[in-house]
């Protein structure tokens, strides 16, 4: 299959009315982790918008980055609560096992790390999201035993 | 002190996606008594008393009746399900737990004002719930509760769920339309309200998702029944998240009008560590940061507003005194700061600005004019910005300084000097 469908497809799927631009945006995060130029000047002319518009579409939301991520990626939550609570040590036990901080992926492209808003697990502070799956009431001990089942 | 769970009844109880289990536990009365008489409806829930759970606290009959007073071809429900303010997440709770109880709720609003179609916006940070909300919704249409020709009727209502992608000011109804529509999450100016012209400019309703879950018990047994729970100006129960410093966080139900100690004492358990309370935050990032001397508080929006806190979605976030609260308020701060949509001035530089001087007042160089002129910019946000994140979003810092004006210290003898 030639890379264009990847696109093509996502718009088979969700439809081309402007309604579906999100859906879009979201299916091509879903399988390749980012949006790259290439891909939003491809959406842009699916959808006949200015790929500028597109563009300011995608970096108004955090969950549709336009810079390349890693296989995973750790959304580590820095709001209020979890600040309170520890979000120093999740942080710390991912530098130590990833030798990442927030914004950077790994040098063999497995992880990328975000800081991140309120993940609504508040009353389970300090939490963070491996790809799609929660964690909770997190340590620097059971941080470093979740990465070390990714890397397994 | 017992809960009192009407909301959270099915939780943990019944398999959330199976219909039939939530039939069996007394679900989907509501929707059969709605689709008898849907003339009905709106009055019973003016009649009931039922305010907005998620934040602000309208009114829910009077906001159904401006939709059913609209006449138009189409009309939507939305589902407010973006859950972002930090320090709640009781919505998560109903939604993975009894997701038919919100379904039936959207579907007799749908049925009230004569909407067909519903949306649920779920924010991104909950994809798990997706394959339950998912399932849960097929299980329905299999059953004939929602989708065409519900209960054998001539009346229709979908539910489509839209996933956010990570922006705290799509919990605004009008921005979170704007990002159904496809579009960058900027919240509209108002009016027109969404009542008359909403989602693609069509009446729209549009709820938080507990104030949806509390739709179908009020049909089934009533206004009065429902009258006589809670408090005189809010009926019903609460949910509360309790989070922070507390021996017991989580997702507690209680009539409104519940105590703040009752919560904190015999719900919460105290703070970790034999710690002292030092502070509580009332209402999510957003809300006022109280004193832990103020504690005895009837948890309503009446009471709390007249006490200087905030109700809100019912988030307390209990500090305790090993926490600076200078620090407290610079991380809420850098949340406005991130999650300002940029649209109107007064927000987006606010924002900066406050927190250039919490700096100050971090690293001791601030002085008496800082502190008159954080004041004065966050009493301009207040009145001036245009959707209620940039007029919220003082609120911790201003009231921070209401009630612990010793932690805002200022080297007022060098006033005037640079
Ligand atoms: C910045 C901002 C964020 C909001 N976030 C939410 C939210 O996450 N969930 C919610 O139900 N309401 C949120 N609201 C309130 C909604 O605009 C709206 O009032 C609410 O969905 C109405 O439902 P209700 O009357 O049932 O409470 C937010 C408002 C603002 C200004
Ligand atoms: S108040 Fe803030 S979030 Fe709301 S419209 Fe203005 S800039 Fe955007
Ligand atoms: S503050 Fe971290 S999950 Fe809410």
């Amino acid at each position: 299959m030639t890379e264009i469908n990847i696109v093509k497809d996502a718009v088979k799927k969700h439809g081309r009315k402007r309604e579906s631009l999100m859906p879009v945006l979201q299916e091509i995060v879903k399988q390749e982790n980012y949006l790259s130029e290439e891909r939003l000047m491809e959406i842009a002319k699916e959808f006949d918008l200015s790929s500028a518009e597109v563009y300011g579409v995608a970096t108004f939301y955090s969950f549709l980055p336009v810079k390349p991520m890693g296989e995973n990626v750790i959304k580590v939550c820095q709001t209020i609560v979890c600040d309170m609570k520890g979000k120093e040590a999740v942080l710390d036990a991912i530098k130590d096992k990833l030798n990442i901080v927030p914004g950077q992926t790994s040098a063999d492209g497995k992880f990328s790390l975000m800081a991140v808003n309120c993940i609504g697990q508040c009353s389970n502070a300090p939490a963070m999201l491996v790809n799609d799956k929660p964690y909770i009431n997190l340590t620097y001990e059971n941080v470093v035993k979740i990465i070390d089942e990714y890397q397994s | 002190m017992e809960e009192t769970r009407i909301l959270l009844k099915n939780i943990g109880k019944i398999n959330p996606v199976s219909s039939a289990d939530y039939v069996a536990a007394g679900g989907y009365k509501g929707l059969k008594k709605a689709i008898s008489n849907p003339e009905a409806i709106v009055d019973i829930m003016k009649d009931s008393g039922l305010r907005g759970r998620g934040g602000a606290g309208f009114p829910v009959g009077l906001k159904w009746s401006f939709t059913k007073g609209t006449p138009s071809d189409q009309k939507y429900i939305i589902c407010n399900a973006d859950e972002g303010e930090p320090g709640t997440n009781k919505d998560r709770i109903l939604m993975s737990g009894d997701p038919h109880s919100l379904f039936e709720g959207m579907a007799i609003a749908g049925v009230a004002v004569g909407a067909t179609k519903g949306f649920i916006y779920l924010r991104a940070e909950y994809p798990y719930l997706l394959p339950i909300l998912n399932d849960a919704i097929k299980d329905a249409e299999a059953a004939g509760f929602i989708g065409k020709n519900i209960l054998g009727s001539n009346l229709d209502f979908e539910i489509e769920i839209r996933s956010g992608a990570g922006a705290y000011i799509c919990g605004d109804e009008t921005a979170l339309m704007e990002s159904i529509e496809g579009k960058r999450g900027e919240p509209r100016y108002k009016p027109p309200f969404p009542g008359v012209s909403g989602l693609w400019g069509k009446p729209t309703i549009i709820n938080n998702v507990e104030t949806l879950c509390n739709v179908p018990q009020i049909i089934d047994k009533g206004a009065e029944w429902f009258r006589s729970i809670g408090t005189e100006s809010c009926p019903g129960t609460k949910l509360f998240t309790l989070s922070g410093n507390i021996n017991n966080p989580g997702v507690y139900e209680f009539p409104m009008g519940v105590n703040m100690r009752t919560l904190f004492k015999e719900v919460g358990g105290g703070c970790p560590g034999g710690k002292k309370l030092f502070a509580v935050q009332t209402g999510g990032a957003s809300g006022a940061i109280i004193n832990a001397e103020m504690l005895d508080m009837p948890m309503d929006i009446e009471c709390c507003a007249k006490a200087g806190a905030v109700l809100g979605a019912g988030d307390l976030m209990f500090i305790d005194e090993s926490i600076n609260i200078i620090d407290v308020v610079e991380n809420l701060i850098e949340f406005f700061v991130e999650e300002s949509c940029g649209k109107c001035t007064p927000c987006r530089e606010g924002n900066t600005r406050l927190l250039e001087f919490v700096h100050k007042f971090k690293d001791g160089t601030a002085r008496e004019d800082d502190l008159e002129r954080l004041i004065e910019i966050g009493s301009f946000m207040q009145v001036s910005s245009l959707c209620g994140l940039g007029q919220a979003s003082p609120v911790p810092v201003l009231s921070a300084i209401k009630n612990f004006p010793d932690k805002f210290i200022v080297k007022s003898d060098e006033r005037g000097q640079n």
